[in-house]
C-alpha cells in the first residue's frame, strides 16, 4: 500500500469524522444539559439537505443556499424545542426515545410531502475538479472544503465553549445542571439556544454532505445512530469527546472499506471480501463503544460531576 | 401468613373479563371461516402476521413493561430467530420441532450472553448497548453472502409439523401460530403471577431495595431477560416460516423501535397489551396506506399523543423508572426545574 | 377493559372491510406493476413505468384488445416491501401479469409469490442468471436482456480495442455479480482487482482511492441508477479521468445519468441492446411519442417498459382475450409476436431474449442535448447467454 493511498484514505475518514462531528457534537450537547435523548436529531440533518437543496433551485449558489438552510433549519429546530421538546425534559429517557421516535415519522413524512422522497443536490461546478495536494495526488477540492469547514467549525465551538460567556454557562449546564441553575443561569434561553446551535451544525452537516450522497427522506437514520455511539464513546456533555470520537469512528469506517476488504481478498471471495470488510468495520465500531462501557462507562471524556 | 409470596393466586376472576376472552377466542377461532365467506381470505395472512408480532411485543412487554428494562435491541432475538430457522429449511431440514426448539434456545443463549454484559449498565447506557448489540447481529447477517447477505434470504418450503397440508394451507398456518400465541400468553400469565413474578415487580419498583433483603436482583433480571429472548426467537421462527424470506432489516434498530411503539399503544405491563399494540399499529398501517403513502404521518402523531398525554399506566411507569435510573452515582434529577 | 378489547377487535374486523377491493371482472386485463419509484435510483422506475403507460395509452387503454387496469406501487427499494407488494396483488387484486422490477435483489426475493402461484412475471429489467438456468420456470419471462449480456459485449469491446489491465467495480449483489462474471468471460486482458461495492452505496472515496493506486488501463463498473451518477461525478472530482479510461454497460451512461452528471459524460463508450437511433418503425414511434408525452428521451429502461406492455397486448390479442387459459397465454407469450422497438425480438427456450448489442458513444446531437450513438456495425448478433443449457424447462 503506498503512501498515497494511505493519505488519500487517511483524508477521506477525516472527512467523514468531521461531518459526524458536526452532528455529534449538537447531540452531545442538548443530551449533556437537557439531558435529553433526541432521536430526531438526524432529521434536522435531512431537513438541512432539503432545504439546501430547494434553496439551490432558487438561488442558484450554491454557498448561499447553505448558509439560509442553515438558519432556517435552526430557527425550525429552536421552534421544536420550545413547542414540542420542552415537554419531554421532565420526562424518563424511554418517553423521550419514543416521543423522539415518532417525531422522526412524522418529519420524514412531511419532508415527502412538500419535496418529495429526494431532490438532487449538485456541488458547485467551481468545486467539482480536483487540486493537486501533492504530486501524484488529486483530491476532490469540495472535499478538501468540506474538511475546511469542518475543521472551523471544531475551532469555532472550540472557541465559543471555552472563552465566551455563553460558553461557560453550556459547560457548567453540562457539568452540573442543577448547581448552574442555582447560580442563576437563565436556563429557558439557554436550552433554546443550545438546541438552535445543534439544529445549525446538524443543517451544515446535511448540507455539505448532500452532494456527495443523496438528499433522501430517511438519510438521518444511518448517522444518526453512529452519532449516539460516538457520543457514548466520547463522554455525553463533552464537545472534545465528541471531536475524538468521531475522528475515531471516522477512521475505523474508512479502514473497513479499504484497507478490511484488500486484507480479506486473500483468503476470501471478492464478493465475500466485499461484504465482510465494511460489515466487519461497523461491528468494530460497535465492539468499540461496548469496550469503552465496560471499562470507563463514562465515555472518554465525561464531563458530568 | 398473610404475605407469604406463595398465596399468589389471584383474586377469583370476574365473570365478565372470562366470558370477554371466551368471546375473543371463539372470533379467533371462526376467523378464517368468516374471511372466507366474505372473499377476504387473503387477510388471513396478515392477521396471521399481527399474531406473530403479538409473541415479539409481549415478550418485549416482559422486561420493558413488567421489568422495567428499555432494550432498544429486542428484534435481533426476532431476526436470529428466523435466521436460524430459515437457514436450517434452506439446508433441509424442515421439522418443525427440531427447527423451532433450536432457535427458541440459540435465542435464549443469545439473551444470555447479552444479558450478562448488558445488564450490568444502568439508564442510558443500557439502552446503547443492547442497541449495539442488536446492531452487531444486523451487520452481521448483512455481511454474511452465503445466508443472503442484505439481498435476504427466501426459502422454498415451510416447516413440517407432521400433520398433513400444513405447509401449504394458510389456515393451519393461522391455527398453529394462534396456539402459539395462546401458550405464549399463558406461560406469561403464570411467570408475572408466580412468586418469581412478584420478585420481578418489586425489582422495577426498586432494585436497591430488593438486594439489600438478600434477593440477588441481576440473577432475576438476566432469568427473564432471557425468557423474553427465546420468546422474540419464537415469534421469529414463526415470522420466516409464514413470509418464507428473512432479511436483515429484520435485526435493525427501527424495527426494535416499532415493537416498542406496538408496548406503548397496547399498554405497557400488561398481559396482552404486546398483542393488542401488534394489531392496531399494523391495521392502522394497512388501513391509511390504503388512502394515503404517508400512513406513518398519522401513526407518528397518535404514538406522540398517547405518550404526551401519558395515559395513567404509563405515568406511573415512568416516574418510577427516572426515579430508578438517576441511580445512586448521579445527582438527582429535581424534577421541579422547568425550562 | 375487556369490552375495550372486544371493541378494538371489531374495529379492525371492519378497518378490513374498507380495505376490500373490487371484484375481478372477466372483460379486462390487470397488470400489477411494482417498481423503484422513490430514492436515488427513481428514475428507472420512473421510466418503466412512464412507457408501459404510454404504450397502454397509445393502444386506447387497451392491451390486446381488453380494457387495461394498471395497479402501480413503490418497492421504495426493499425486497420486503416489494414481496408484500406481490403477494397482494396475487392474492388480493389477482392481477393476470405481473411486472415492473428494475433491481434483481428485490426481484429475486418477490418473485416466488408469482411463479409459485401460476401467474405470469415479465421482466422489463432484471434477469439474473439463475432464473436463465438452473432456476428458470415457465412463468417467468425477461423481455429485457440477460443480466450478463451488456457486460458480456463490453468485455468484447474492450477485448477488440487491447486495453491491456482492467479494473471492475459492481454492486454486491446478483445482477453485480452476474455482471462482472459476464465481462470477464469476454474479456481476454488482466483484470487487475474485482471489487463489490454495497449496493445503494453512495459515497466512493475509499474505493476511488484504490483505484487511483492500482493504475489500471480501464475502469469498467457496472453502477445503475443514483450510484452511478454519484460514483462518475466523485471519478471526475478527483481527477481520475486524466488517469483510466471509465468503460460502462449502457445503464452507466444513458439519460438518467446524463441528466445526473452533465457535460462529463461527454465521450463515454458504453453497450447496449437499443439505441434512440435505431431506424425501427416501431422505435421511431415510441421516441416521438415518449418525447412528445413526457418532454424528455426516453431511456433503455422506458424502451423496455414500452416492450413490456406491446408484449402483452400482443399474447393477449393472440389468445382471445383468454386469460384463464393460462397454457394458451404461455404459449403466446413464448412466441412473442409483436414489434419490438429494438427490431428482431425472440425468447430462447428459457424465455430469456436472443439479441444484437451494440457500442454507443456518448455524443452531441442537432440539437446540442448529450445522446448515446450507436457505433458502427452490432458487437454481438444474435446473441444468447451463457446459461441456457442449465434451464431443465421443455
Amino acid at each position: 500500500m503506498s503512501g498515497i493511498l494511505i493519505l488519500e484514505q487517511a483524508l477521506n475518514g477525516l472527512q467523514f469524522g468531521l461531518m459526524l462531528f458536526l452532528l455529534a457534537s449538537g447531540l452531545t450537547l442538548v443530551f449533556g444539559i437537557m439531558d435529553m435523548i433526541n432521536l430526531a436529531h438526524g432529521a434536522l440533518y435531512m431537513i438541512g439537505a432539503f432545504l439546501t437543496a430547494w434553496l439551490v433551485q432558487l438561488t442558484q449558489s450554491f454557498f448561499l443556499s447553505v448558509f439560509l438552510a442553515v438558519i432556517l433549519t435552526s430557527i425550525f429546530g429552536m421552534l421544536l424545542e420550545k413547542t414540542l421538546l420542552k415537554s419531554l425534559y421532565a420526562r424518563d429517557h424511554m418517553s423521550q426515545v419514543l416521543a423522539t421516535f415518532a417525531l422522526i415519522l412524522i418529519l420524514n413524512e412531511s419532508v415527502k410531502m412538500i419535496w418529495g422522497t429526494d431532490l438532487p443536490l449538485s456541488s458547485p461546478d467551481y468545486l467539482s475538479g480536483p487540486i493537486e495536494i501533492i504530486p501524484g495526488l488529486m483530491y476532490s477540492s469540495y472535499r478538501l472544503v468540506i474538511i475546511a469547514t469542518g475543521l472551523l467549525i471544531a475551532l469555532f465551538l472550540y472557541l465559543v465553549v471555552t472563552r465566551t460567556k455563553m460558553g461557560a454557562w453550556v459547560r457548567a449546564g453540562a457539568s452540573n445542571r442543577e448547581m448552574a441553575l442555582a447560580m442563576g443561569i437563565n436556563i429557558d434561553i439557554l436550552f433554546t439556544a443550545v438546541f438552535g446551535l445543534g439544529a445549525a451544525l446538524c443543517a451544515v452537516a446535511g448540507a455539505m454532505l448532500a452532494p456527495l450522497l443523496a438528499v433522501q427522506v430517511g438519510m438521518g437514520e444511518n448517522i444518526l445512530i453512529l452519532a449516539f455511539v460516538v457520543i457514548v464513546i466520547g463522554g455525553i456533555g463533552s464537545v472534545w469527546g465528541a471531536f475524538v470520537g468521531s475522528l475515531l469512528v471516522g477512521c475505523v469506517d474508512t479502514m473497513g472499506r479499504s484497507l478490511l476488504p484488500f486484507m480479506f481478498r486473500e483468503f476470501l471471495p471478492p464478493q465475500w471480501a466485499g461484504a465482510a470488510g465494511p460489515a466487519v468495520a461497523s461491528i468494530l465500531v460497535y465492539v468499540l463503544m461496548a469496550g469503552v462501557l465496560f471499562v470507563r462507562p463514562q465515555g472518554l471524556f465525561n464531563q458530568r460531576t | 401468613m398473610s404475605l407469604h409470596p406463595h398465596q399468589s393466586s389471584p383474586n377469583p376472576v370476574p365473570l365478565a373479563q372470562t366470558l370477554g376472552v371466551l368471546a375473543i377466542l371463539i372470533l379467533a377461532l371462526a376467523m378464517p371461516f368468516l374471511l372466507d365467506k366474505i372473499g377476504l381470505d387473503y387477510y388471513l395472512g396478515s392477521l396471521t402476521k399481527m399474531m406473530i408480532y403479538g409473541i415479539a411485543a409481549c415478550s418485549l412487554n416482559l422486561i420493558l413493561g413488567y421489568a422495567g428494562l428499555v432494550s432498544f435491541g429486542h428484534a435481533a432475538y426476532m431476526g436470529i430467530g428466523a435466521y436460524a430457522v430459515g437457514i436450517l429449511i434452506s439446508q433441509g431440514q424442515v421439522n418443525a420441532w427440531v427447527d423451532i426448539s433450536f432457535s427458541v434456545l440459540l435465542c435464549a443463549f443469545l439473551a444470555l450472553l447479552m444479558g450478562f454484559i448488558c445488564l450490568r449498565t444502568k439508564g442510558v447506557y443500557f439502552i446503547m448497548i443492547t442497541l449495539a448489540f442488536a446492531q452487531m447481529l444486523y451487520y452481521l447477517s448483512n455481511s454474511i453472502k452465503a445466508f443472503g447477505g442484505d439481498e435476504g434470504l427466501s426459502i422454498k418450503s415451510r416447516l413440517d409439523f407432521g400433520i398433513q397440508l400444513s405447509q401449504k394451507s394458510d389456515v393451519h398456518l393461522y391455527f398453529l401460530v394462534l396456539i402459539f400465541l395462546i401458550l405464549s400468553l399463558y406461560l406469561i400469565h403464570r411467570i408475572m403471577n408466580s412468586k418469581f413474578g412478584q420478585v420481578i415487580k418489586a425489582i422495577k419498583d426498586d432494585d436497591v431495595r430488593v438486594d439489600s433483603i438478600g434477593i440477588h436482583a441481576f440473577k432475576y433480571k438476566l432469568a427473564i431477560f432471557v425468557i423474553a429472548g427465546a420468546l422474540g426467537g419464537l415469534a421469529g421462527a414463526l415470522m420466516v416460516n409464514q413470509q418464507k424470506y428473512v432479511s436483515p432489516n429484520l435485526l435493525h434498530w427501527t424495527q426494535s423501535g416499532t415493537l416498542m411503539v406496538m408496548v406503548i399503544l397496547g399498554g405497557v405491563g400488561t398481559l396482552s397489551g404486546g398483542l393488542w399494540g401488534a394489531l392496531l399499529l399494523l391495521t392502522l398501517e394497512s388501513v391509511i396506506s390504503e388512502y394515503t403513502l404517508h400512513w406513518q404521518f398519522f401513526v407518528g402523531w397518535i404514538l406522540l399523543a398517547v405518550i404526551l398525554m401519558a395515559p395513567k399506566g404509563l405515568a406511573s411507569f415512568s416516574a418510577l423508572w427516572s426515579a430508578r435510573s438517576k441511580g445512586r452515582d448521579q445527582v438527582p434529577k429535581v424534577k421541579t426545574i422547568k425550562p | 377493559m375487556k369490552f375495550k378489547k372486544v371493541l378494538a377487535l371489531s374495529v379492525i374486523g371492519a378497518c378490513q372491510m374498507l380495505t376490500m377491493p373490487m371484484l375481478h371482472a372477466a372483460d379486462k386485463v390487470k397488470v400489477g406493476f411494482v417498481s423503484t419509484l422513490s430514492g436515488p435510483s427513481a428514475a428507472l422506475g420512473v421510466d418503466i413505468r412512464d412507457a408501459f403507460q404510454l404504450a397502454v395509452k397509445l393502444n386506447g387503454g387497451k392491451l390486446g384488445g381488453l380494457p387495461a387496469e394498471v395497479i402501480i406501487s413503490d418497492d421504495q427499494f426493499k425486497p420486503d416491501v416489494a414481496k408484500e407488494q406481490f403477494e397482494k396483488m396475487v392474492k388480493r387484486d389477482k392481477v393476470d401479469f405481473l411486472t415492473g422490477v428494475v433491481f434483481s435483489n428485490i426481484m429475486l426475493a418477490a418473485l416466488p409469490e408469482t411463479v409459485e402461484s401460476n401467474t405470469f412475471y415479465l421482466s422489463p429489467n432484471a434477469a439474473p442468471s439463475p432464473m436463465a438456468g438452473k432456476d428458470c420456470s415457465p412463468n417467468f419471462f425477461a423481455v429485457a436482456w440477460p443480466n450478463d449480456a451488456y457486460h458480456e459485449a463490453a468485455g468484447q469491446y474492450a477485448t477488440n480495442k487491447g486495453f491491456k489491465s482492467a479494473y471492475l467495480l459492481a454492486p454486491n449483489y446478483q445482477a453485480g455479480q452476474d455482471s462482472l462474471a459476464g465481462f470477464k468471460r469476454f474479456y481476454k486482458g488482466k483484470v487487475v482487482n474485482e471489487v463489490y461495492t454495497k449496493l445503494g452505496q453512495l459515497d466512493y472515496a475509499a474505493e476511488l482511492a484504490e483505484i487511483r493506486a492500482a493504475k489500471p488501463e480501464i475502469l469498467y463498473i457496472f453502477l445503475p441508477g443514483g450510484m452511478g451518477v454519484n460514483f462518475i461525478k466523485q471519478f471526475m472530482a478527483a481527477g481520475l479521468s486524466k488517469e483510466t479510461k471509465l468503460i460502462v454497460p449502457g445503464f452507466g451512461a444513458d439519460q438518467d445519468i446524463i441528466r445526473g452528471v452533465g457535460a462529463d459524460m461527454l465521450g463515454v463508450f458504453d453497450t447496449s441492446h437499443w439505441g434512440l437511433d435505431l431506424p425501427n418503425a416501431a422505435n421511431k414511434k415510441f421516441v416521438a411519442e415518449f418525447e412528445k408525452e413526457y418532454k424528455r428521451l426516453p431511456t433503455l429502461y422506458a424502451s423496455q417498459g414500452y416492450d413490456t406492455a406491446m408484449l402483452i397486448d400482443a399474447a393477449v390479442k393472440a389468445s382471445n382475450g383468454n386469460l384463464s387459459d393460462k397454457d394458451l397465454v404461455r404459449k403466446n407469450l413464448t412466441e412473442a409476436k409483436f414489434s419490438s422497438v429494438r427490431g428482431e425480438f425472440k425468447f430462447n427456450t428459457n424465455h430469456y431474449p436472443i439479441q444484437n448489442y451494440y457500442v454507443r458513444e456518448v455524443v452531441k446531437d442537432e440539437q446540442g442535448r448529450l445522446v448515446n450513438k450507436i457505433i458502427g456495425q452490432p458487437i454481438m448478433t444474435r446473441h444468447a447467454d451463457a446459461y441456457v443449457q442449465d434451464c431443465k424447462m421443455k
